[in-house]
């Protein structure tokens, strides 16, 4: 009621007390207008307002009688009671207009998700295909495409084709909803408009108009989007002398190089490693890092899936200068100082006979003598490849190349050499250097910087800040206020791919269009608006543009091709064409290195938080790095002993000083780190970034040069006498003898178990005769009949974990994170051990703890045991077993008593020990949009923890409910929930295919098919926990010549 | 009481006398209840009360911020759930099971020494549970919603898990303090009537009013003698049954430390050790402070160590059973933890409760430390320190490291742990200093009884 209703009413003689019906009656009977605003103009009278002043609040009529003291204090008294009432929770309703959908969007029901294809842009510019989940226009998550699954005709819907993500690409949707995001244009610092950006950049081109766009410089980070070519095409057609350079710090410059260096041209380089037999990684993280490395990490998993084919399995060495999770896969490790790569390289090409290698012979005899006897017999065996890693120097991708060709990876179409899918391949140091030069030289009146962060990830000899300082007008288009764009004139919000339209290419070069899922939560705008506001076409939006392009592209298939495209997830059936290069067998002089005094320092790209543009992200700060487990900081790794050496304690703050350049970090015991080095890795550090990244750890670019990007010597470490708390998810006691007891307890419980390829021929169920048996299913205490779920009707989950192809990469639990509304707990809580992940990555290490240990990984999710021991101790009841054998966690019944969590052998269950939803800036409206609407969110004090997506298994049942109605209706048999219809999410994001779930009820099920593998064990079963998720044994095929011993098939151990 | 004639024990002729000697009836009454009504309070009193009430505020200032923020003030993490707050319950339901073994079964038992100790051990008992009822109170997630563990009836039909040992606990330790409190209250009626017929002015009402109009009657004695008799024999096998339960909650889990059949016996042993301790921590000071070493003689102190000698003797044949039964199961887990506990990163926790507990009561085999009051107070604070350190171990230690060695976990207590556990000390201390203020903390009308036989030489 407005106010000026209510002052009418008031000032009108007391009204009749309308009835309700009479009003009905009377608007019946009226044709009023068509459309009214509200009643009263339908019902044209004040007796509406006397009957909504009447009947609606029914005391509050008496307010406008004369006033009493009675009234007065009866009406006082009584509003103080409401008035507690009222803000004590019943919570009025907002003052502003809703509108319920007239005519809902079709397809559009709330809580169901629509399921877009679209493109994730991944480190170097490359674009890796994802099917987006949204709910009410929100994109909440994300599942990776494999390409060549959308390739394949027989896979119709894109939910076949998933293919696993990785976790970087998983938390990008994080970032989309990142509450720090920039959002509004600022010019100097002070909010602006788009439209004065628009002005002001259109100016400046105006003005070079006449030097042929001479002093305009765009920098960029790796590009392989068309349109953006063909953009910049059309800008330098009318700017001849503008320049365009590249600069990323994830950078491939060496891969590029060794082309160069090899071919005399850029060429990418594909590897197709599902039937080698042997692979070499010399210093390479081709599972984790570089475009493709998710496909790879599939093949990989698949060379070695001896269920398929159990004549062979692939034999992976690894030779590494620090430990990786690649080293972890390994069945043959080496790990070496970054120049022995080269030398290991020379040695093996020149000894296959490679033309023009020059070796030092001194410098060969350092090489373990056995590792390269075995490796060259393998080689030269067939089917093997050879993968040079991007931090190695070009020579040894040119070495690597010579040996691909040499034993005929290139002929068996192992290694593909293809065509760039960059726009414009280019050294992009010597571009970054080139840049800064002409800054400081003056020759720059405007940049435009489009995304990355110069200031930052540029190596410490790179003084971009002072060089931006010499140029007239800078523009950066940035997703939020960072170190570089704080130096700009112009800072414009980057609309995130999840908002905006653009293309970009897979690294097989299929082509992709990104959707946008939802409009720019912050007006952000994409490079392609910023580059035609250049080219002076201010008005066109980015779909335009995009369409644009591919209409000249696609030619008269447009109208067909464009929709298709979409919906297929793909562009282009365009492959990336196999080149068949010329090796020009070019490899520079060979030096024996001698090793320097001081120690070697190795710089690494950060695993979780990349160059440092995802330290915003919560998820992936709190994701526990590969191997050492560690949360929101880098550090620097040392191997123990070096640390004892030096005096070092872990934990302690030490001053790494090379070259003069200095940085303070926390010292890290790295079990199988090389002795004598340190690694640093690059991305933390960060000064002007969001609440979640700020500040942490220390920043490596500081001491980095750009003469030695990767490794270099002579560093020294200063004990500054600190200690520095670091975050690891696990004992946060003596590091040392709590990682070897560790690794002896988990090999004395058998909880990994593990073969040689060669026992598993002879004894494939080996798995079975490690460690205690499991007692009987009937062997309970409990009336067997309410086990209702083991009488092998209707729908009974379970799941399968293959350990043989599990690589340790940790998507499984970011992609958990995502599904099911996870929140992070901070730094300080990970060292209080109240990590809320849901299912973890346990990683061991055995062997020789001191030298080159051998690391296993273990995901472990809820067991979903079937006598859990968490049920029966609950005193509410709040975790009960449903008919389909799932543990389910009733939040709304959970008191917190925390009795559950002891009692579970597996430690899965995770406690809300704060609300840890509205901390850490998680309560940011933006974050909110974010959830998952069939994931509840968790309060304070519940217990919460695996589900095996509960929500998906609902949802499936649902369908497959409305499906046997349908069917019945045409008389047709029931078909129940089909195989495959429910996966969990960590299954779809697991790249390497090891976790298999499904109905163990349906005996044709793939679960069914695993669980019945010989290799299949329950953890810890002997303890009776009958666990539902169980592993697959791990297997290992090292060579008969370095383990002549282990080749043999060994006795059964166990009882 | 007993009124029997038998003849006095010949061990009984060579130890010192329950009683000092030249009591009349009427020295007795007033000697006990000028404590109340007559004699200003020692300044002892009041530092105590100060201490106790300072204690009482920061815990109801801990606790509010405890209620605020959430669990996570506290020191407990993913592998271990349980920290102080389960330490400080069984600890305080440990204590609090002196009281009644005195009252209850050695009333059965006829032992007469219990008259002078069993009403404050009563107390003691009763403020004990009270304390240890508020840590399951603060240890849940969710307080706000704790009633769910009752079975209460609701629309949703919902009962609460009967197969849980924590909802039997609810039902043991509510049981138990009901009855206990009950027997403590009948015990004090005829008391409370001597007050009355005392007591000038206001209280004279209280009092009346609590003394349910008892004028001494025959038919008064009768009931009385029935009914505390009956809630004797009803007191007694809770004794045993709380801290049966109570070890349960360890016992019917899965947890290597925990799944242990031995613990039931081994924890209500355990439970009266520590018991007598806190009695004799307690009156040790006091009976000197309020002059009542007329009444609390040498000789309880030696039959309490006594008691305390034998339980703790108990104690230590569990710690070894454990170390045997781990061993002896083959079982790696078993072995681990044993291994673990001895010398793992908790180590410290086991050998100082080894000390405390399996060492140190040995000396009580010795007259001297028996009788002697200070060699005696320092010991039970040692064994009260031990018993702690003991839930310490048991909790704590076997939840950081259980089977999947990537879980293993640490864990300290934190400043709000402390304050907690400190703050529910100053509630005991509290309640504990009002009762000496107000009530006779000497059963005053079995000590004229005693008087009476010992009159009559029928004990000495």
């Amino acid at each position: 009621m407005s106010s000026e209703t209510i002052k009418m009413t008031h000032n009108a003689t007391a009204p009749d007390p309308a009835s309700a019906s009479a009003l009905l009656d009377r608007i019946d009977g009226q044709s009023g207008p068509a459309y009214w605003r509200s009643l009263n103009e339908l019902a044209g009278a004040q007796e509406v307002d006397a009957f909504v002043h009447r009947e609606f609040p029914s005391q509050a009529g008496e307010l406008l009688d004369p006033v009493s003291r009675r009234n007065f204090l009866r009406v006082m008294g009584a509003s103080m009671v409401l008035g507690g009432l009222g803000s004590s929770g019943c919570a009025r309703q907002p003052e502003e207009k809703i509108l319920p959908y007239v005519k809902p969007p079709e397809w559009h029901l709330p809580g169901k998700p629509t399921f877009y294809a679209s493109a994730a842009p991944v480190p170097g510019g490359y674009g890796q295909a994802v099917l987006v989940t949204c709910y009410d226009g929100r994109p909440t998550h994300l599942a990776g495409l494999d390409s060549r699954d959308l390739l394949r005709d027989d896979v119709r819907l894109l939910t076949g084709a998933i293919g696993g993500m990785d976790a970087r690409t998983q938390a990008s949707i994080l970032s989309l909803y990142d509450p720090d995001r920039l959002d509004v244009v600022l010019e100097n610092g002070s909010i602006s408009t788009w439209g004065r950006a628009v002005t002001a950049l259109a100016n400046v081109m105006m003005k070079s108009d006449a030097q042929e766009g001479e002093g305009v410089r765009i920098l960029s980070e790796g590009v392989t989007s068309r349109t953006f070519g063909w953009q910049m095409e059309k800008l330098r057609g009318l700017y001849p002398k503008l320049q365009w350079h590249q600069w990323e710090a994830e950078s491939r410059d060496n891969v590029r190089e060794g082309s160069m260096l090899a071919f005399g041209e850029y060429l990418d380089v594909k590897y197709n490693l599902a039937e080698a037999r042997t692979i070499l990684s010399l210093d390479s993280r081709f599972l984790h890092e570089g475009p493709g490395h998710i496909a790879y990490e599939r093949d990989f998993a698949a060379s070695r899936d001896v269920d398929a084919h159990p004549d062979w399995m692939s034999r992976l060495y690894v030779a590494e200068t620090a430990p990786s999770l690649v080293g972890a896969a390994a069945d043959h490790k080496v790990t070496v100082r970054y120049p022995e790569i080269e030398t290991l390289a020379r040695k093996l090409a020149k000894d296959l006979g490679v033309e023009g290698v020059e070796l030092s012979e001194a410098a060969a005899g350092s090489l373990p003598a056995k590792f390269v006897e075995a490796l060259l017999h393998d080689l030269e065996a067939g089917q093997a490849v050879v993968i040079p890693g991007d931090d190695q120097p070009p020579v040894v991708h040119a070495l690597a190349h010579a040996i691909n060709i040499k034993i005929g990876a290139l002929e068996n179409k192992l290694i593909d050499f293809v065509e760039s899918c960059e726009v414009e391949p280019t050294n992009q140091l010597a571009s970054l250097k080139a840049l800064v030069d002409d800054m400081n030289a003056g020759k720059v009146d405007c940049l435009v910087i489009l995304g990355g962060n110069p200031v930052y990830n540029t190596p410490a000899d790179i003084d971009f800040a002072a060089a931006l300082g010499n140029v007239r007008t800078s523009v950066m288009l940035t997703d939020s206020v960072n170190e570089t764009s704080w130096y700009c004139n112009w800072q414009i919000p980057a609309a995130h791919y999840l908002e905006t339209w653009s293309d970009i290419r897979g690294y097989d070069g299929l082509f992709y269009v990104a959707q946008p899922m939802i409009r720019p939560l912050y007006n952000g705008k994409s490079a392609h608006e910023v580059l035609s506001v250049m080219l002076g076409e201010e008005k066109a939006t980015a779909y335009d543009i995009i369409q644009a392009s591919w209409k000249m592209y696609l030619g008269d298939s447009y109208d067909t091709q464009w929709k298709k495209g979409l919906a297929n997830g793909f562009m282009a059936r365009e492959l990336l064409s196999n080149a068949n290069p010329k090796h020009q067998h070019k490899f520079d002089t060979h030096a024996a290195d001698e090793k320097p005094a001081g120690l070697d320092i190795l710089f690494r790209i950060d695993p979780t938080v990349g160059d440092g543009r995802l330290a915003n992200n919560g998820w992936m700060q709190e994701l526990p790095k590969p191997l050492t487990n560690m949360t929101w900081d880098n550090a620097v790794y040392l191997h123990p002993e070096t640390a004892k050496n030096l005096g070092l304690d872990h934990e302690t703050v030490v001053e790494v000083d090379y070259k003069g350049r200095k940085v303070k970090g926390a010292v890290m015991y790295q079990f199988g780190q090389p002795k004598d080095t340190i690694t640093v890795h690059l991305g933390y550090g960060r000064e002007r970034c969001g609440h979640i990244g700020k500040g942490r750890g220390f920043n490596a670019y500081a001491i980095q040069t750009s003469d030695a990007m990767r490794f270099g010597t002579g560093a020294e470490l200063r004990n500054l006498g600190e200690k520095y708390k670091l975050a690891r998810t696990e004992e946060h006691w003596n590091i040392e003898q709590s990682l070897v007891e560790q690794g002896q307890k988990a090999e004395d419980r058998h909880l990994i178990r593990e073969a040689t390829f060669a026992m598993w021929t002879e004894h494939p169920d080996f798995a079975q005769h490690m460690g205690h048996h499991s007692p009987e299913q009937d062997f309970t205490l409990y009336y067997p009949g309410e086990k209702k779920y083991l009488d092998g009707e209707g729908l009974s989950w379970g799941m399968t974990i293959d350990l043989n192809k599990c690589s340790g990469c940790n998507v499984c639990v970011t992609a958990c994170q995502s599904e099911n509304n996870i929140p992070i707990v901070g730094k300080e809580q990970v060292i209080n051990g109240r990590e809320m992940q849901w299912i973890r990555v346990d990683r061991y290490y055995k062997g020789d703890f001191y030298g080159d240990p051998q690391v296993v990984h273990q995901p472990i999710p809820c067991m979903q045991c079937e006598n859990a021991p968490c049920e029966p101790v609950c005193p509410v009841g709040a975790t009960m077993h449903n008919a389909e054998g799932l543990n389910d966690m009733v939040y709304n019944r959970c008191v917190g008593t925390r009795y559950c969590a002891n009692n579970c052998p597996y430690k899965v269950r995770r406690f809300n020990f704060f609300h840890f939803n509205v901390r850490e800036g998680q309560d940011a409206p933006s974050l909110k949009m974010m959830r998952n609407p069939n994931v509840t969110v968790r309060t304070r004090g519940v217990m919460e923890k695996c589900t095996y997506c509960i929500q998906r298994v609902n949802q499936a049942r649902q369908a497959s409910k409305r499906y046997d109605a349908e069917r019945e209706k045409l008389g047709q048999a029931p078909v129940g929930v089909l195989d495959g219809t429910v996966r969990t999410a960590c299954q779809d994001a697991c790249p390497s295919g090891a976790i298999v779930f499904g109905n163990l009820n349906d005996s044709g099920s793939a679960v069914v098919k695993q669980k019945q593998n010989p290799r299949n064990y329950s953890l810890i079963g002997d303890i009776g926990t009958r666990p539902r998720t169980t592993y697959l044994a791990k297997l290992r095929n090292p060579s008969p010549i370095l383990e002549p011993a282990s080749a043999a098939a060994s006795e059964h151990t166990g009882h | 009481m007993a009124s029997t004639t038998t003849p006095i024990p010949r061990a009984l002729e060579t130890v010192a006398p329950l009683m000092a000697p030249g009591h009349t009836f009427e020295s007795i009454s007033r000697d006990i209840t000028d404590v109340v009504l007559e004699r200003p309070m020692p300044r002892a009193w009041f530092a105590c009360l100060g201490i106790g009430v300072t204690l009482l505020g920061m815990l109801g200032a801990s606790t509010a911020y405890l209620f605020w923020e959430g669990l996570g003030l506290w020191g407990i993490n993913n592998p271990v759930g349980w920290g102080f707050a389960i330490v400080n319950l069984v600890w305080w339901i440990g204590i609090g099971h002196a009281g009644t073994l005195i009252s209850a079964i050695l009333l059965l038992f006829n032992q007469d020494w219990r008259t002078a100790i069993n009403r404050s051990a009563e107390a003691m008992t009763l403020f004990a549970v009270m304390c240890a009822g508020i840590f399951p109170l603060l240890h849940v997630g969710r307080p706000w919603a704790i009633f769910f563990i009752l079975p209460y009836p609701n629309t949703m039909a919902l009962w609460p898990q009967f197969r849980s040992p924590l909802l039997w606990d609810v039902f043991a330790i509510s049981t138990y303090f009901t009855v206990s409190l009950l027997f403590w209250f009948t015990g004090l009626v005829p008391d409370l009537a001597t007050l009355r017929d005392r007591s000038k002015g206001i209280s004279r009402y209280f009092y009346g009013i609590f003394a349910l109009g008892w004028r001494g009657s025959a038919k008064h004695w009768f009931r009385y003698e029935a009914a505390y008799l009956l809630l004797g024999g009803m007191s007694a096998p809770l004794v045993v049954s709380v801290h049966t339960i109570v070890s349960f909650d360890f016992a019917v889990s899965v947890i290597p430390g925990w799944h242990t059949t031995i613990f039931p016996p081994y924890f209500v042993a355990g439970a009266i050790y520590s018991g007598f301790a806190m009695v004799l921590t307690i009156l040790i000071p006091v009976r000197v402070l309020f002059n009542m070493e007329d009444f609390i003689t040498k000789r309880h102190l030696d039959n309490m160590a006594k008691v305390m000698l034998a339980t703790g003797l108990v104690v230590f044949y569990g710690y070894m059973t454990e170390l045997f039964y781990a061993w002896y199961s083959g079982n790696d887990y078993e072995r681990f933890m044993m291994a673990n506990r001895i010398g793992g990163p908790y180590a410290w926790a086991y050998w100082c409760l080894l000390f405390c507990n399996a060492l140190s009561p040995q000396f009580l085999w010795i007259k001297w430390v028996r009788t002697n009051t200070i060699p005696l107070f320092i010991l039970t604070i040692i064994v009260n320190i031990g018993m702690w350190l003991e839930r310490y171990v048991i909790v704590v230690t076997s939840l950081t490291r259980d089977f999947l060695p990537s879980s293993w976990g640490t864990y300290a207590g934190t400043i709000f742990d402390w304050m907690a556990y400190v703050g529910s000390m100053g509630l005991f201390i509290t309640m504990m200093c009002l009762f000496i203020r107000f009530l006779p903390m000497i059963t005053i009308f079995e000590v004229r009884i005693q008087q009476d036989q010992l009159n009559r030489n029928e004990i000495r």
